[in-house]
């Protein structure tokens, strides 16, 4: 069925055991069994759940080693958990799994002021870190939108993203090293402190691996120097198209903002009357653009893109005249899953990359697909880099609504790949996009994934039936993954 | 040809027999001797300068890239000798790392011909990208021990406007503190090299508040490579027979002397181990590198 449908799970009088076995390795209250606290460990921040025989609130790398050791002994799945906040299924129990938190695992354990770096426990979360080393003139730069409460060791097995990575770049380029338990309980660090530490690059590997190549227990990250000026400029558009194209423009100009974001008209209407902001609802569109750097590249860079959105027949182009303002602008992008709920009350949030000058064509083809549908979509996305992060709002409880979300979700994955893009930008592919995979990879190519991955997880126990999709069930989205729900 | 006929031209003389190494330019040393040697495809299939990306044979001169590059005002971070794919297989990265990055993070796509003669396609087009494992990542600095580097697409950045080494006095850690994302910052152990790169003006500021004076471009450097920990770079002494320049806020050290030899613990050997068992069970790609000696 899948390519570890060889690996057991736990079940029945096995989970007594296993529970048992653990409180000899941990103390008894780190381990917890109560039917209801493991409930809540069955989901993330998707639509998918699982099952989980028990839950672990490692407190060390021992004890994450202890409880890989006993995963190993009973051949039971076991599965690392950061915040739970990932999109994608990736950190939902498959079979009974042993779930890892590592959410007490987060002190920042030294900071290098003057490489600025920085060793830090996985359970850190990622806005804390920028915020503790704030007096240092120094942030992380990955900054998702979920920063104040997703984790770094999440950040790592998902690669995250975030607004600011279109000229910084996303996780794997933030890490310098990564001590791990290993799938079979051994520890030890990939990458180095050291730039070319010898040997494969074993970190770029481990990060985006989505918890099937062991567990991160501490992670050495790069600090990035505060600029010393930022320029936030709001450009509001009447057709979509020119927004869209504005970017490819300032791109082609030789101009790399450090973030280029979009919103749509409905995301636009949603946001302002959540906050207030005086955001130009009457328009089809804006872009958010941010530049930063040394003084003169910065106002040059602004000037320079005033002068491309004219030639876009821009709107208006509002310039935040102090960090107030910057912060209002910020909040208006960061806010928007908040403000969707005055819409409607569920959304289906999708993520997908396009190369940049396809955008108009794509956006245009997203909105028909959701017309036809009969759905409303909502557009707020990283235009910087092309990833979209079409926004499906709908209420659960109109009969039938579902299947329409999920056809048209399907609809938007396949012209994104159509057109030159890639099947997810951030939230990774987990249980969501697994059976999609075959849309960008042939056989031969998922071979090579699952080879990789056996060579760190020869047993295939750490987070399995992610990523890697079932031969049977090769492009065909409605190949549900067992045990979950949508 | 076209490229894609060229990879799978490749890959067939690469065939899924018998042990095979790969040559580049020879810039960086040759292959093995005594193996049958094959040399991936050259030539640029396409640059999209709105997208930062570019698409060609992993047997194109990086000469070939910078010029063809150059044109639209852009640049690749790689260092220049040799070819795509040599310097893509060896994975050091250039003088200016502490600024553009490392070489691996210029890698969006690959494909590579497989120890059974598959082309393999890892990675994504696109600048952003996590679907499936990064095995771009593992590839870079993999010195053709997992797989022949056939085509790549990289991520380009813009040429700086402007760009003046300039040399000082200064501690080292000092200017590291003070200059706002110096493009590279070099330590002979006596006198401190930066690159500053940018708006012309920026560049004068800068410059000023920490008293650097113009050069004409970076020391030469001495041949041998060592890789420390930044934070150890201080530990350098320019009081010895030894010459260095250190790469500071990097941890790049190129030395007269060669580098100490270093240790990997059992685990991340065995690792390794596997790796190489499981993408060339046979171990017939480049026979006789041993990726975790120095080189």
């Amino acid at each position: 069925m899948t390519v570890d449908a060889t690996a057991p799970s736990a079940a029945g009088a096995d989970v007594a055991r296993l529970v048992g076995r653990l409180r000899q390795e941990l103390r008894v209250d780190q381990v917890r069994d109560g039917a209801s606290e493991v409930d809540l460990y069955r989901r993330d921040a998707s639509n998918m759940s699982g099952e989980a025989s028990v839950v672990c609130f490692a407190e060390s790398t021992e004890d994450v080693r202890r409880i890989v050791a006993v995963a190993n002994e009973f051949g039971v799945p076991f599965v690392a958990r950061g915040s739970g906040t990932g999109l994608a299924g990736g950190a939902v129990p498959p079979r009974g799994a042993i779930v890892i938190s590592t959410a007490k695992m987060n002190r920042v354990i030294a900071v290098d002021e003057v490489n600025r770096t920085a060793w830090v426990e996985p359970g850190v979360l990622n806005l804390d870190l920028s915020n503790q080393t704030a007096h240092l003139g120094v942030h992380f730069a990955p900054d998702p939108s979920s920063q104040q409460t997703c984790s770094i060791g999440g950040n790592v097995a998902n690669n995250s993203g975030g607004p600011h990575c279109l000229a910084d770049g996303v996780t794997s380029a933030h890490v310098h090293a990564i001590e791990v338990v290993l799938p079979d309980g051994s520890v030890t660090i990939l990458g180095g402190e050291d730039p070319e530490p010898g040997g494969y690059d074993l970190r770029g590997a481990f990060v985006g691996s989505e918890g099937m190549f062991g567990v991160a227990t501490k992670v050495c990250v790069k600090l990035m120097q505060n600029p010393p000026d930022v320029a936030t400029m709001l450009l509001d558009f009447s057709d979509v198209a020119d927004g869209a194209q504005l970017v490819s423009d300032i791109i082609a100009d030789g101009i790399v903002p450090a973030a280029v974001e979009m919103m749509d008209q409905l995301c636009l209407r949603a946001v302002e009357a959540y906050i207030h902001a005086g955001l130009p609802v009457d328009q089809a569109a804006a872009l958010l653009i941010e530049v930063v750097g040394l003084p003169s590249a910065v106002a040059s860079q602004v000037d320079r893109i005033r002068e491309l959105a004219l030639e876009r027949r821009v709107g208006t182009i509002r310039v935040a005249a102090d960090d107030a303002e910057r912060a209002l602008l910020w909040k208006g992008r960061k806010s928007a899953f908040g403000a969707i709920a005055h819409i409607q009350p569920n959304y289906y949030l999708h993520d997908t990359v396009v190369p940049r000058h396809r955008l108009p064509d794509v956006l245009a083809q997203v909105y028909e697909i959701a017309a036809r549908h009969e759905l409303l979509v909502l557009n707020v996305f990283h235009a910087g880099d092309g990833n979209l992060h079409p926004l499906l709002v709908f209420d659960a409880r109109e009969p039938g609504v579902l299947d329409r979300v999920h056809a048209a979700g399907d609809e938007i994955v396949r012209v994104s790949v159509a057109a030159g893009g890639v099947l997810s930008g951030e939230h990774g592919i987990g249980l969501e996009k697994r059976d999609l995979m075959p849309l960008m990879f042939s056989p031969v190519d998922l071979a090579a994934q699952a080879d990789l991955r056996r060579a760190f997880d020869p047993h295939l126990l750490s987070n399995p039936d992610k990523v890697l999709p079932s031969p049977a069930g090769c492009g065909d989205v409605h190949s549900v993954p067992e045990g979950a729900w949508v | 040809m076209s490229l894609d006929e060229a990879v799978a031209a490749f890959a067939l003389e690469v065939g899924a027999d018998g042990p095979v190494a790969i040559a580049g330019t020879g810039s960086r040393g040759g292959p093995t001797p005594g193996i049958r040697t094959v040399r991936a495809p050259a030539g640029i299939d396409w640059i999209q300068p709105a997208e930062m990306t570019i698409r060609c044979g992993a047997g194109t001169t990086m000469g070939e890239v910078a010029s063809a590059l150059a044109e639209h005002g852009q640049c690749v971070a790689i260092p220049a000798p040799g070819s795509v794919g040599g310097a893509l297989a060896v994975g050091h990265s250039g003088i200016r790392r502490l600024g553009w990055g490392p070489t691996r993070d210029t890698v969006l796509q690959l494909r590579y011909v497989s120890s059974a003669g598959d082309v393999v396609k890892v990675g994504g087009p696109t600048v952003k990208n996590v679907s499936g494992f990064d095995l771009c990542r593992l590839l870079v600095g993999s010195r053709g021990t997992l797989g022949f580097i056939a085509e790549a697409i990289l991520r380009t950045r813009p040429l700086p406007a402007h760009e003046q080494w300039f040399c000082s006095r200064r501690d080292p850690w000092e200017l590291l503190r003070a200059l706002y994302r110096p493009t590279s910052l070099l330590w002979d152990g006596r006198t401190t090299f930066a690159l500053l790169e940018g708006h012309a003006d920026d560049i004068a500021v800068q410059a000023a508040a920490t008293d650097l004076t113009p050069v004409d471009g970076p020391p030469e450097l001495p041949p041998h490579r060592w890789s420390l920990p930044p934070a150890e770079l201080g530990s350098l002494r320019a009081d010895s027979s030894d010459s260095f320049v250190a790469e500071i806020g990097v941890g790049i050290v190129h030395h007269s002397e060669p580098s100490p030899a270093r240790t990997h613990d059992v685990a991340r050997t065995e690792l390794h181990e596997r790796i190489k068992s499981e993408l060339d069970p046979r171990g017939r790609l480049n026979p006789g590198v041993d990726v975790l000696a120095p080189g």
